[in-house]
């Protein structure tokens, strides 16, 4: 059997927050038309949520729809359902232009949980993670460090972190450093 | 002596003891005492020599802007040169020594340089060691090497951590004395979200210090009643963050701010960062920096035991340290009056004030005669006594030139030229200073603040900083400060009563740049301006007769305000002796550039968490571990690690690891990982249009299901990516790009699509790591993936340059049929997530045909062996595909691509441009990278002319000899001539002009 496995295989590190590396999750690369009808039934068919706004993410479930731009979202769905969702977006959009692109095994996906997830995260992004600055259906695609990820709240003390599967190791040892025990910084207490 | 007093010290906490060591000596301190007062407490006044003569010097302030106690902290991994003793809070265990000196402290033989002093003037390095030239190099470099420079460089890997935040606030408050407090309580009260930093361990400033000493009381209370009530304020406040040991470091543009916070500087052993480096965005900034008290200029005032009035009352009043027994005051304000307050309430003995001001001071001269201190006016110090600790002063009257009336014995002298406003971190983005007369001092201007984008002021005054020097008027101006700050960022600021403040009256400042007025030019050579870097009055004055009349060429002529405390002490006295020098007003001489940080950061915390295994990213392939498993020797390729070979043993040479891959791949079965390959989706009804665009080559009439080699330039016509392009249907096309252009090339197809051609129906998508790749190259090749799938791999069904998706077991694949190594070859792409399972499935496969992966130096010999390009190798950015020979690949049908224009300009056609060729040596030798041709005769550099050079060279195991590559004049019309190669020893490799394909020049090894 080749079994697909994500990058670090479900690494994680228990600091004053916890990081884990969160393993497969399906993702779509969609391009096209933002605003029109088909785009919109579409998301609504592959993920079951509605097209999100600028800087959005709109999740169900273990679904979900990301603004990337104004022209690309990124589909999350869990990763043996990404056939059948491309399947539902192909068939909304026939006869439109866009693209659709399977972008699963591109990716790492990382949950920082804790009390002081926030400052985590702005100890490597350049985001004002403050408390009504930034929350839950929110999405941000921005530098960690010195790589290209993107970053949501799953909840008040849940943030999830994707980036390329190239630098999965990386990112982990980022927030793996960040969340050492003395870092605290108390920024969002 | 210098020495612990038995009462006062409101900082420390003497039931706390401390012990650390100075130079190796073991001494003791209390918790809340610096270095310095510990140092002090000691009786260690001496701390340090001079940059340029070793001369002895002592502590001289009680903050950052101390420009003499620079000592090397700790050892090994925590070892730090140039730390100050008054920024430095004393810690259990803690380890110092002194620097710049040799052999020790109190004995250096490098003080005989003062000796030299007279031969040692501004400029001097200048004049001295421009001829003769290799003097410099062999004799004076080294010598002044030796004898100049402060802490030694560390030699070990910093034990500690560091780290950035990023953090975003509407205020931000930069300074916690009284003025900061009430800026910040100020915006706060409106709701602003705020920040407050103080650079030390304590809020309140100078304030508590100084306020009792004038009677002063805020809303008829004591000052630090006040200090507590406004602490107490901002913590209830939810909106207001405040940090302690957080300096503001640097004001940006755009309203970008450092904020330096020493974490653990005084608990070393803590977990956690030493340093912490705030990257904070503010709505406004609001500096509430204080002031720095100026030294005054007069012969000896760099002798150990003469200090700043302040920084003696602050030894006394905060850590119950006093200087010396007996210490003389000298000032032309009334502000260090206080400090012979300060010492008499301790018990200490005031011989004198020595008031240069012919009326002397106002009410507080009555104090000070009152408490019995006698006070003389109109007089100045002539001459200090003492070398390496203060032992008297002459006394003369300041409007002469020196002449001593009366020697005073004493042991510290404490002096005070005036206050200059910390206008720094105002002036780091472009705040402008006007010259306040009244004041003598240089403040900041409120009218030309610097500006935001839409020429908004985002940097705003508080207190003494704005040149407020008395107490009412200082808090009055900082809550305007803060209240104006909350406004501007769009809160109401709410209305509030300004406190109440009182205290004694002072007499006017008279500005005093010389003392005596008339000092002769051997009281001058005496009288230090840079205690940092030995500049002294003569030195300026003679810059200024040399001609440097520019503050900027004064200050690198002389080196006055260089260094690691930039002149906190020295510029403005520096500056106001040039303009007397120049004969012209202090303000048209104007002050150096205030440049970040305001005291220097570590430079780790700059750096951050990028150290160690985060230094910088490392891309890694799905296989990666497999790799590294298997006697990888890794080469560097973008942030990507890959494979150079892979050592069958430690001691396996990489040539001959190399050798075998090669040859196993021609004989056999070969694997290489070449995931790294870019892969970029492009979709769309114009998507054919765009590739033939972007290609030289036509790539619209590509059928699907098959492959074609591309090339792409720039708009200058130079060959910059190339690779092979898959068409997967009718709309789609899959683009691979070298290792390296995937971000570079992805980049450049949307700057085009975003731009230029934006009615244009293409989509790209950027799918390199989707999918890890793997070649499977070798005669053996099919045989071996026949016995994972039943799909028919055979010529008819996919031939060369074809594509299918086929699945092996359960892996979805895609496989290509082309070939970089000229043997029958598949490039398969399969998911990244089962790309490591695949990879260990070939290598079962593969085992009965001795299967082998191949790194990144065996592929380059092979594609040589072929005589295909390398971008990078055949390319470096001067290029163009004619010059390759690779006409073939240039479309002639089309009307245009992206760099047709540029290669039909002259020099772009001309037939002197060198051309490709394969180069063979004459005795089988392996030419050296980029050796030069040589031509008859010498250019107009005397150099010898050249005719060509050679992009790539190996060792070909194929054919047991050196083969290269090269770009010739005329090559291609040369075939069979022998031309010589330069090597680095001087002598030249003949070498013969052959065809640059090596190997199968039929391609009959590849398309079976």
């Amino acid at each position: 059997m080749s079994k697909a496995v994500s990058a670090l295989q479900g690494a994680v590190y228990q600091g004053y927050v916890e990081v884990r590396e969160v393993g497969l999750v399906g993702m779509i690369t969609l391009r096209g038309d933002l605003s029109s009808a088909k785009m919109k039934k579409a998301v609504k068919d592959a993920c079951g949520v509605d097209l999100p706004g600028q800087r959005e993410i709109a999740v169900a479930g273990d679904k979900g729809a990301a603004w990337m731009s104004p022209d690309e979202l990124l589909l999350m769905v869990p990763y043996e359902g990404v056939g059948d969702a491309l399947a539902a977006i192909e068939a909304a959009l026939s006869g439109e232009h866009f693209l659709a692109v399977n972008v699963s095994d591109a990716r790492a996906v990382f949950q920082v949980q804790g009390k002081a997830a926030r400052e985590i995260i702005a100890k490597l992004c350049p985001v004002d993670m403050a408390p009504g600055a930034f929350e839950p259906g929110m999405i941000r695609r921005t530098r960690m460090a010195q790589i290209a990820a993107a970053f949501w709240m799953v909840d008040a003390e849940t943030i999830r972190v994707v980036c390329f599967r190239s630098v999965a190791e990386y990112a982990f040892n980022l927030l793996k450093d960040a969340a050492e025990p003395g870092g605290e910084t108390g920024l969002f207490a | 002596m210098s020495t612990r007093l038995a009462t006062g010290g409101r900082l420390v906490n003497k039931a706390h003891a401390m012990e650390f060591a100075f130079n190796g000596k073991r001494l003791k301190g209390f918790e809340g005492d610096t270095l310095a007062s510990a140092l002090l407490a000691n009786d260690q006044m001496l701390v340090g020599r001079s940059f340029k003569y070793h001369r002895p010097r002592g502590i001289v302030a009680s903050g950052g802007e101390e420009p003499n106690g620079l000592v090397n902290m700790g050892r090994g991994e925590t070892f730090e040169p140039n730390q100050r003793v008054t920024t430095t809070e004393l810690f259990d265990g803690l380890e110092a020594t002194s620097q710049n000196h040799w052999p020790s402290l109190e004995f250096d033989v490098g003080a005989v340089n003062a000796k030299l002093s007279r031969f040692l003037p501004a400029g001097f390095y200048y004049k001295m060691f421009i001829h003769p030239r290799p003097l410099w190099k062999h004799v004076y470099e080294p010598f002044i090497r030796q004898s100049a420079g402060l802490g030694k460089a560390p030699k070990d890997k910093d034990g500690d951590k560091y780290e950035h935040l990023y953090a975003f606030f509407d205020v931000v408050v930069i300074g916690g004395g009284v003025a900061g407090l009430m800026a910040a309580r100020a915006a706060g009260a409106s709701g602003a979200k705020v920040l407050l930093m103080e650079q030390t361990a304590v809020w309140g400033g100078r304030t508590p210090v100084d306020g009792p000493l004038y009677d002063a009381t805020v809303n008829d209370g004591p000052v630090d009643k006040f200090v507590d009530e406004l602490l107490a304020e901002l913590g209830e406040m939810s909106n207001v963050t405040m940090r302690l040991r957080m300096m503001g470091a640097g004001v940006y543009d755009h309203g970008y701010l450092l904020g330096y916070e020493r974490v653990n500087d005084h608990k070393p052993k803590a977990k956690g960062p030493r340093h912490r480096l705030w990257r904070i965005r503010a709505g406004r900034i609001v500096t509430a920096t204080g002031a720095i008290e100026r030294p005054l200029s007069f012969a000896g005032n760099d002798v150990p035991g003469v200090m700043l009035a302040s920084a003696v009352r602050d030894y006394v009043v905060n850590y119950g340290v006093s200087v010396g027994d007996r210490t003389v005051v000298v000032t032309n304000n009334d502000d260090a009056y206080l400090t012979a307050l300060a010492l008499k309430a301790a018990g200490l003995d005031v011989p004198a004030i020595i008031d240069a001001r012919a009326a002397g001071a106002g009410a507080l001269a009555e104090k000070a005669k009152a408490a019995g201190i006698r006070v003389e006016t109109g007089k100045g110090i002539a001459s200090v006594k003492g070398g390496k600790r203060v032992t008297g002063v002459g006394i003369c009257a300041q409007a002469g030139e020196g002449a001593v009336t009366e020697e005073i014995a004493c042991d510290a002298v404490a002096m005070s030229g005036g206050w200059s406003p910390v206008v720094h971190l105002w002036s780091h983005c472009g705040g402008k200073l006007l010259w306040d007369e009244t004041q003598a001092m240089f403040r900041p201007d409120p009218e030309k603040a610097p500006t935001g984008a839409a020429g908004e002021a985002f940097v705003s005054t508080a207190g003494t900083a704005s040149g407020e020097m008395e107490l009412g008027a200082v808090l009055a101006d900082a809550e305007d400060a803060g209240r104006a700050a909350a406004k501007a960022v769009g809160k109401t600021p709410k209305k509030a009563e300004k406190p109440k403040a009182e205290g004694v009256q002072s007499n006017v400042i008279q500005p005093i740049w010389m003392m005596p007025q008339g000092a002769n030019v051997k009281l001058r050579m005496k009288s230090w301006l840079d205690y940092q870097n030995d500049v002294k009055v003569s030195d300026v004055q003679l810059a200024a007769r040399e001609g440097y009349e520019s503050v900027e060429h004064a200050k690198r002529y002389t080196t006055l305000g260089m260094a690691t405390d930039q002149g906190k002490l020295s510029n403005i006295n520096g500056l106001a002796i040039l303009s007397d020098a120049l004969n012209q007003p202090i303000p048209q001489t104007g002050t150096t550039t205030f440049r970040p940080p305001y005291t220097p950061i570590s430079m780790a915390s700059i750096a951050g968490e990028a150290r160690g295994e985060i230094f910088q990213p490392l891309r890694k392939t799905p296989m990666h571990d497999w790799h590294e498993a298997n006697g990888a020797y890794w080469e560097p390729v973008g942030h990507w690690r890959r494979p150079y070979t892979f050592r069958q043993s430690p001691g396996e040479e990489i040539g001959a690891a190399v050798k075998r891959e090669i040859n196993q791949t021609r004989g056999s079965l070969g694997l290489l990982d070449a995931s790294t390959l870019g892969k970029l989706i492009v979709k769309g009804p114009d998507a054919g249009r765009f590739l033939d665009m972007l290609y030289t080559n036509m790539m619209s009439t590509l059928k699907p299901g098959r492959c074609r080699y591309g090339l792409m330039c720039n708009e200058n016509g130079f060959l910059m990516d190339d690779g092979v392009v898959a068409r997967l249907d009718e709309d789609t096309f899959l683009c691979h790009t070298t290792t390296g252009g995937a971000d570079s090339i992805h980049a450049h197809m949307e700057e085009w699509l975003q731009t230029e051609w934006w009615d244009w129906k293409v989509y790209v998508a950027n799918v390199t790591e989707q999918y890890a790749q793997i070649g499977v190259v070798g005669p053996n090749a099919r045989k071996t993936l026949e016995k994972l799938t039943d799909a028919d791999l055979s010529a008819e069904a996919l031939p060369f340059m074809a594509w299918q998706d086929i699945e092996f077991g359960d892996v979805k694949a895609r496989v290509f049929r082309i070939s970089f190594s000229g043997e029958l070859s598949y490039e398969i792409a399969v998911p990244a997530s089962q790309g490591r399972a695949f990879w260990d499935q070939l290598l079962e496969a593969g085992k009965e045909f001795g299967v082998m992966p191949y790194g990144t130096e065996a592929l380059h010999v092979m594609r040589a062996e072929k005589g295909f390009i390398m971008i990078g190798d055949e390319t470096d950015g001067t290029v163009i595909p004619q010059d390759l020979g690779m006409d073939w690949a240039i479309s002639k049908k089309k009307d245009d691509y992206i760099g047709k224009r540029a290669q039909q300009r002259s020099h772009m056609a001309d037939p002197e441009r060198w051309q490709l060729v394969g180069l063979q040596t004459v005795d089988g030798s392996v030419l050296p990278d980029g050796a030069y041709c040589v031509a008859e005769g010498d250019n107009a550099n005397g150099q010898r002319n050249v005719q060509g050079r050679v992009t790539s060279t190996y060792y070909s195991p194929t054919l047991d000899r050196g083969i290269a590559m090269g770009l010739v004049k005329h090559g291609p019309d040369r075939m069979g001539e022998v031309i010589e190669f330069a090597k680095v020893d001087g002598t030249t490799v003949p070498t013969k002009i052959v065809s640059a394909v090596f190997y199968d020049p039929e391609g009959e090894k590849q398309n079976v």
